[in-house]
């Protein structure tokens, strides 16, 4: 707890309210520290904790005033997530959400992501991996408070009642809250068999009304970020890095750096071939370590540094990609030759990098003290950053503890296999040590290295051909992908799949597949998932194809699709079905004024186990300029825990997705030439269209809505443009004028 | 030095967010004698004796305790990093102009980046916001 009070201590801003807020957001933290200093496990850790009231497993601790803790494995980057484990906490212990807080886990294998087996957020798995995990923790809560209510009351447990966490034995009118059952909990086993609730005694659950729980904290500018988060005698680091990527520092003149006032120390951060590297420059606070910075004298040796060019890249990628690559998927036999009477469509499709440019660029807050690191993080890979962090510094794994905090957007970003940012963050740390600086230091990356230094949705380049037959159906579709893999680690059968999702499971019924992947190693451009990972380029590919197909067999879009759909998927169909019923497709669209033209897109895509359907309603004016009026969405996500949230990621998604249209990272001689919002665009609010979200309602297990509703918006703005103009587009970003 | 690490660094009113640190984005927004500026822009030097005004003071201004409570009712924030800046512009523009139309909100509001593109529903709150004033 003395951690604590110094952070309390180190608080200097004069609003009370700021401050008490803080307080809460500090005192999680003092909890899961004390949970580490334990070896992590953190039901023993916190039992002995100063009241922390009844621990019955890792994720549940109900408190003497019967306030009810849940521990969230999970990080909450505005997904919502914590507001649905909390619901699902809330739902099973019959107590209100405003009766629950939610508190970030440390990182420990207890708390690991069923899918993944280690403890990291993404792949929208919070919700369907809490499902079988968070549920059952809190029913077993209830199920003990309630034995030990039955055994004080002497009265069977089937005539106990819970409203708003008060028990109530109807019969007798007796009543308490669970807080008077805590200590007798405590001392029962834990049952090895709960039941959970059934759908038709949900009271929270799917209903709406739930509101998120962080979102006060969010509007009053007291939720804590890496970027907020300060300690005694923290320094702020920020870097000088090289021009081009894995540029190295032939030599460093420090002189005027350490001339600035307030500079406290310049430090040579290490590269490799995970960690950029650099130079750190060591400040009392960010402005001034930014103009330390600037007035570094740095030699780099760019001679290491691969000369990186994605124009020519591309055209690498398309020579590859009429080259067999390594199978990863065949069914049937492809044609070669057109079937009589049919079509055939050949088609390459180019996409750049992208960046994941959230609005709180990468920062990492780091104190060594002896063999002990602890970090403060926007944390989304826990386990694995603190195994990285732990080999930098050649300290045991459970020497380094991690504290969660809020992060500002993520997208995939702060969850980097190779712990990239945070091992820097610890290098910086750990050389500064070398100088006799023991402090905390707070690594900030300006945007400028968020863009320019960051990990890359990667390029692709897709290569397909496409044969119809006299009926205009799909008879053969041989696809190639090629493009750098997300993770650089591959599967055993040295098949990216990341790279193939949504291709490689296409919902159409195509009797002759041959789907090809190169990998090629050598782009030296760091690649990571970005929000829909795989879906973020193949939805573009397959469901703008498709509309080819379509535009080919002269068929409706809508139409085409229902009836190439595999058989025996009945949520695909009811998606689509749905998004066309409430878009009115089929109905004629009014003309826009002065010669603009108006269309309906349509796509369809299954991703992280949610299906999705999209009709967007596109202007293409005279002058090739474009708008997207509206955007109409269908999802199905198994049982929905909280319908505003979903409606909320679904649209915001969308308006990530609508970004893709315009963005590109490109590289010219290993430098990369967007820095920053004016080269790199972003939607902004007046391009933002109205989006209609239809829920099919579900009682199948959840799944994850945080990136499902990012990929289908380009390729349906772009079907309804081809549409328009007859000719079909193969590339994003799209040009700022359509060829009409 | 900036205002903007003025205020975060030095008297730790970390509320107001930096984004871009080039006027780009807004999450630095603050109010400058109740005008909306770019703190990241404005050298703490400058202010004279202007009043700052930062979110940490919006619950107790009648327009921006309105605007948060808007916020909060049609559950506006998503990652939150953004929402600081938003509502500091949202709250200067009903200072000016009571009733906005959707025009006025997307003129006063489009240089608030929201990558988690919140921006329809940040739309329908600051009517909300309006109608609750009048
Ligand atoms: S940080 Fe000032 S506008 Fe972006
Ligand atoms: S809420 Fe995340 S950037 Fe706006």
């Amino acid at each position: 707890m003395r951690r604590l009070r110094m952070m309390i201590a180190a608080d200097t801003a004069s609003q009370r309210s700021m401050q008490a807020s803080r307080r809460q957001v500090l005192a999680g933290l003092g909890g899961f520290i004390i949970a580490l200093g334990m070896g992590g496990r953190l039901a023993h850790a916190a039992a002995i904790e100063k009241d922390a009231g009844f621990v019955p497993n890792v994720f549940i601790r109900v408190a003497h005033d019967g306030h009810v803790k849940v521990i969230s494995s999970y990080l909450e980057m505005g997904q919502g997530t914590f507001t649905g484990l909390a619901t699902m906490a809330a739902e099973e212990l019959d107590v209100g959400i405003d009766q629950v807080t939610v508190e970030a886990a440390p990182a420990d294998l207890a708390y690991a992501n069923p899918k993944f087996g280690i403890q990291g957020t993404g792949g929208s798995t919070a919700m369907a991996g809490a499902w079988d995990k968070m549920r059952p923790a809190a029913a077993t809560a209830r199920a003990m408070l309630l034995t030990a209510a039955g055994k004080r009351w002497r009265v069977p447990v089937e005539q106990l009642t819970v409203e708003r966490g008060v028990v109530h034995h109807v019969a007798s009118g007796r009543s308490a809250g669970y807080g008077d059952f805590v200590d007798a909990a405590m001392r029962m086993a834990v049952p090895t068999t709960v039941e959970v609730k059934k759908p038709d005694q949900y009271r929270l659950l799917g209903r709406p009304g739930t509101r998120r729980i962080d979102v006060a904290a969010k509007v009053d500018g007291s939720a804590i970020y890496t970027q907020d988060q300060k300690l005694p005698d923290m320094l702020v680091a920020v870097m000088a890095h090289p021009p081009k990527l894995w540029g190295k520092v032939a030599a460093v003149d420090a002189e005027a750096a350490l001339a600035v006032p307030g500079v406290v120390a310049v430090v040579e951060v290490p590269g490799d071939d995970d960690v950029q590297g650099g130079v750190a420059v060591l400040a009392r606070n960010t402005w001034v370590a930014m103009r330390g910075r600037d007035a570094l004298n740095i030699r780099w040796d760019g001679t290491k540094a691969p000369r990186i060019d994605t124009a020519e890249m591309a055209k690498r990628f398309e020579d590859l990609s009429k080259t067999p690559g390594r199978v990863a998927l065949t069914r049937g036999k492809i044609l070669t030759d057109r079937p009589s009477g049919g079509t055939t469509i050949e088609a390459i499709y180019h996409q750049p990098f992208l960046a994941h440019a959230p609005m709180e660029p990468m920062n990492c807050l780091v104190h060594i003290e002896g063999d002990r690191c602890t970090i403060w993080n926007g944390e989304q890979n826990h386990t694995i950053d603190q195994v990285n962090a732990a080999k930098e510094l050649g300290i045991p794994t459970d020497h380094v503890a991690i504290n969660q905090l809020y992060a500002g957007g993520s997208f995939g970003r702060r969850a980097n296999p190779r712990s990239d940012f945070v091992r820097e963050a610890v290098r910086i740390a750990r050389e500064a040590r070398k100088k006799g600086i023991g402090v905390p230091i707070k690594m900030v990356w300006m945007r400028e290295d968020d863009m320019r230094m960051t990990q890359y949705r990667p390029q692709t380049v897709h290569n397909a051909v496409i044969q119809l037959d006299g009926d205009g159906k799909i008879a053969s579709w041989h696809h190639r992908i090629v493009g750098a893999s997300f993770t650089k680690v591959t599967a055993p059968d040295g098949i990216d799949h990341m790279l193939l999702e949504g291709i490689e499971d296409m919902p159409y019924a195509i009797p002759n597949l041959r789907l090809e992947q190169h990998n090629p190693e050598d782009t030296y451009v760091p690649t990571q998932w970005l929000r829909s990972v795989g879906h973020t380029h193949s939805a573009f590919v397959g469901e703008t194809l498709i509309d080819e197909a379509a535009r080919a067999a002269k068929a409706d879009p809508y139409q085409y699709r229902r009836a190439m759909l595999l058989k025996g998927d009945p949520r695909q169909l009811g998606v689509l079905d749905l998004v066309a019923q409430r878009s009115g497709w089929g109905r004629p669209l009014a003309e826009g004024a002065d010669g603009t033209r108006r269309a309906r897109g349509i796509a369809l895509q299954q991703a992280f186990g949610t299906y999705v359907a999209q009709v967007v309603e596109v202007s293409l004016h005279q002058d090739g300029s474009y708008a997207v009026d509206r955007v109409y969405c269908s999802v199905d996500c198994g049982t929905v825990i909280n319908p505003d949230i979903v409606m909320a990621q679904i649209e915001g998604g969308t308006g990530f997705g609508l970004s893709f249209l315009r963005q590109a990272i490109t590289i010219k001689d290993g430098a990369v030439q967007q820095g920053n919002f004016n080269d790199y665009p972003v939607l902004r609010m007046d391009a933002m269209p109205p989006v209609e979200v239809s829920i099919i309602p579900s009682t199948a297990k959840p799944t994850g809505v945080g990136e499902p509703g990012v990929p289908l918006i380009a390729p349906a703005v772009v079907n309804a443009i081809a549409s328009l103009t007859g000719k079909s587009i193969h590339a994003l970003p799209l040009p700022a004028e359509i060829e009409l | 030095m900036p205002l903007l690490w003025y205020l975060r660094d030095e008297i730790s009113f970390t509320g107001t967010k930096f984004g871009c640190g080039m006027a780009l984005c807004g999450a630095c927004t603050v109010h400058l004698n109740g005008d909306p500026v770019r703190s990241c822009q404005m050298p703490v030097g400058d202010v004279g004796d202007r009043q700052i005004t930062t979110i940490e003071a919006m619950s107790s201004d009648r327009i921006g305790k309105a605007v948060q409570d808007a916020w909060i009712a049609e559950q506006v924030p998503q990652c939150g990093y953004c929402q600081s800046g938003q509502i500091m512009s949202a709250t200067a523009l009903l200072r000016v102009k009571a009733a906005p139309s959707d025009e006025d909100i997307d003129a006063a509001l489009s240089g608030n980046i929201c990558r988690c593109a919140t921006y329809r529903r940040i739309r329908t709150a600051v009517h909300k916001a309006a109608q609750e004033l009048r």
